[in-house]
């Protein structure tokens, strides 16, 4: 921890009185440092987020945010006896639309996630070695990363459409495909579009965080175990992996926040898909555009909480450093 | 011996040439697409036939993208402004101040900044809404404060922890205070960090979707990636791919050669951060 040391230093070299009050005086224009920055989160990430709870408990209407009645749970779940003695549920937590996009969600985020590491892995593999054109390699994978996700959406869509697309082109003359395929509109085949799309967009990001990671192994290490002939294949399961353990994991962490969350690519790659639809996209259109303003605010929080629930698992299970303090 | 080194050597290039074409291609031929015009537009291609211009003079020439790009830039711009000025005063404390809470404060920094947007949109639709600054710049800047400034602080603030002791330690015997420090000390040290840690924050608030979809509602306060993502043709079946492609490759360029040139910083700030621009 550096932060630590000036004040320590400081008071060893000024006298421990004024030190500590020079410590007391730097916390105070700490204080004041920190309050725009917390004031200004506190209005746009908190108070928003607790209307959006307050929104889910009553029956608001996107046309008269202000006339909602208190209901309770019963955007989420409500039991209602009817007169002849049957009993119906309804509310997000018995909707199936509600599941399918749960579900879509999951299996998105795995799948992409998963593909994204490994491959990151192997990309980064491939720029940790010496060769003729590495520089280029690494400018040239960084471009699907910069390109804005919309604009990577439309690219794909076009590249993918059933008519003249062009990968339907090269699939036929590679004998791979017998007929067009309508990759984004086909139920069955929408999510692996979305997950194509994603996969080649966000695999540069991870190869990078796996890049600065394996830079972090000492070569030393490589040169040794050549020496002493072990296939490198064992190499790296048993020194390269457990070493970017902790590099990996804070990546991992991160893409999975990312693709739990995801909305533009599949709200303009594959709209009004039911086989994509995640828990953002169907949360936004109960909230925007079905006029279910109060249904969709209880589906966000249930999005909210479901993250919020992983990423504490993760990192208490994972015992994952991310504050970044205890390693320095 | 030989030829499995040769075999080997071939097999990595091999690969080192799938992750190039595979990075590259669909962007080549976004490009490819945005100079074809009329039936050229519903032939795949390999290679530009002709470099026919009417794609762009199309989407330049018409009514309201020419806007959009200028919405893209004030929103993005100001967003970052906004939140640098706010995030190199916080990111000293953090980084340079002991307190009690504060590796606390950090997580809920980065847990802000890794908020499911969605989480925040009624509430934030209220706000807005209240503010009077529904359909205007303003309702994105304030909204992209959410993203931006946690990522901002938090960046800047594993780069300050990074500025050597002694140069502090000097200046605080010298009798400066903490804003002296900040401004006079640190701010000329940080400027390589300022620009990287800008450079991503205006990527991400370029990149925006979803709030710009929600809080803007006529065509000329939308954003670029709204405005592609709704370019629409003369009829609802027909899609206007070549200028839809034009679009994209205008908007594209600019930030491709921004990361080319920034390169090594914005790997060094990706890494610091660990978060998505």
């Amino acid at each position: 921890m550096t932060a630590l040391k000036p004040a320590a230093n400081l008071q060893t070299g000024i006298g421990r009185e004024s030190g500590l009050s020079l410590q007391k005086q730097r916390q105070k224009a700490a204080f004041w440092f920190l309050a725009p920055m917390l004031i200004a989160l506190f209005c746009v990430a908190a108070w928003p987020l607790l209307r959006t709870v307050w929104f889910s408990l009553t029956d608001t209407s996107l046309n008269n945010l202000y006339g909602g009645k208190w209901i309770g749970f019963d955007n989420y779940l409500r039991v209602q006896t009817l007169s002849n003695g049957t009993v119906r549920y309804r509310g997000t937590l018995v909707d199936p639309a509600w599941w399918n996009a749960v579900w879509n969600t999951v299996r998105f985020s795995v799948v992409s996630v998963v593909c994204e590491t490994v491959l990151g892995l192997i990309v980064a593999l491939v720029l940790n070695a010496e060769f003729k054109g590495r520089g280029f390699v690494r400018a040239a994978i960084l471009i699907p990363w910069a390109i804005p996700t919309i604009v990577s959406a439309k690219m794909w869509a076009w590249m993918l459409n059933d008519q003249y697309g062009i990968l339907n082109d090269m699939a036929l003359n590679l004998g791979l495909i017998s007929s067009k395929i309508a990759w984004t509109a086909n139920s069955d085949t929408a999510m692996y579009a979305v997950l194509m799309v994603d996969i080649w967009k966000t695999t540069p990001f991870m190869a990078l965080l796996c890049l600065a990671g394996l830079q972090m192994v000492p070569r030393d290490i490589y040169e040794a175990a050549k020496i002493d002939g072990i296939n490198p294949v064992k190499v790296f399961f048993k020194i390269t992996l457990p070493l970017i353990r902790p590099a990996l994991m804070v990546a991992v962490i991160f893409r999975m926040l990312d693709a739990l969350r995801i909305f533009d690519l599949i709200y303009v790659l594959t709209p009004n898909s039911a086989s994509t639809k995640t828990m953002s996209v169907i949360s936004r259109e109960n909230l925007i555009e079905f006029d279910k303003f109060a249904y969709g605010s209880a589906q966000s929080t249930l999005l909210f909480a479901i993250l919020a629930i992983f990423v504490s698992l993760y990192i208490w299970l994972g015992k994952v450093d991310l504050s970044g303090e205890g390693g320095k | 011996m030989t030829a499995n080194k040769l075999l080997k050597s071939v097999a990595f290039y091999a690969l080192v040439v799938v992750i190039v074409v595979f990075s590259i291609f669909p962007f080549y031929y976004a490009i490819v697409t945005s100079f074809a015009t009329g039936t050229a537009l519903f032939e795949a291609n390999y290679f530009p036939k002709a470099f026919d211009w009417a794609n762009y003079k199309a989407v330049l020439g018409g009514a309201t993208f020419p806007r959009n790009i200028l919405n893209s830039v004030f929103v993005a711009t100001t967003t970052v402004v906004f939140a640098l000025f706010l995030a190199v005063t916080a990111s000293y404390a953090l980084a340079r101040v002991r307190f009690r809470g504060r590796g606390l404060l950090l997580m809920t920094i980065l847990a802000v900044s890794m908020f499911p947007q969605i989480a925040v949109l009624a509430g934030l639709f209220e706000l807005i809404t209240y503010l009077g600054l529904f359909n205007s710049p303003f309702a994105l800047i304030l909204s992209y404060t959410i993203f931006t400034l946690p990522f901002t602080v938090w960046v800047l603030t594993t780069f300050m922890r990074d500025l050597p002791v002694e140069i502090e330690e000097a200046a605080i015997v010298d009798g400066a205070t903490p804003w002296i420090i900040i401004t006079k000390v640190f701010l000329p040290l940080l400027w390589p960090a300022l620009v990287t840690t800008g450079l991503l924050a205006f990527i991400g608030a370029w990149n925006e979707f979803l709030f710009a979809l929600t809080f803007t509602s006529s065509e000329s306060t939308r954003t670029v990636p709204v405005a592609i993502a709704l370019l629409s043709g003369a009829s609802q079946q027909e899609i206007p791919w070549g200028p839809i492609m034009a679009a994209s490759v205008i908007v594209t360029v600019p930030l491709i050669i921004l990361v080319l040139i920034f390169q090594r910083k914005i790997v060094a700030g990706l890494t610091a951060g660990g978060v998505k621009g």
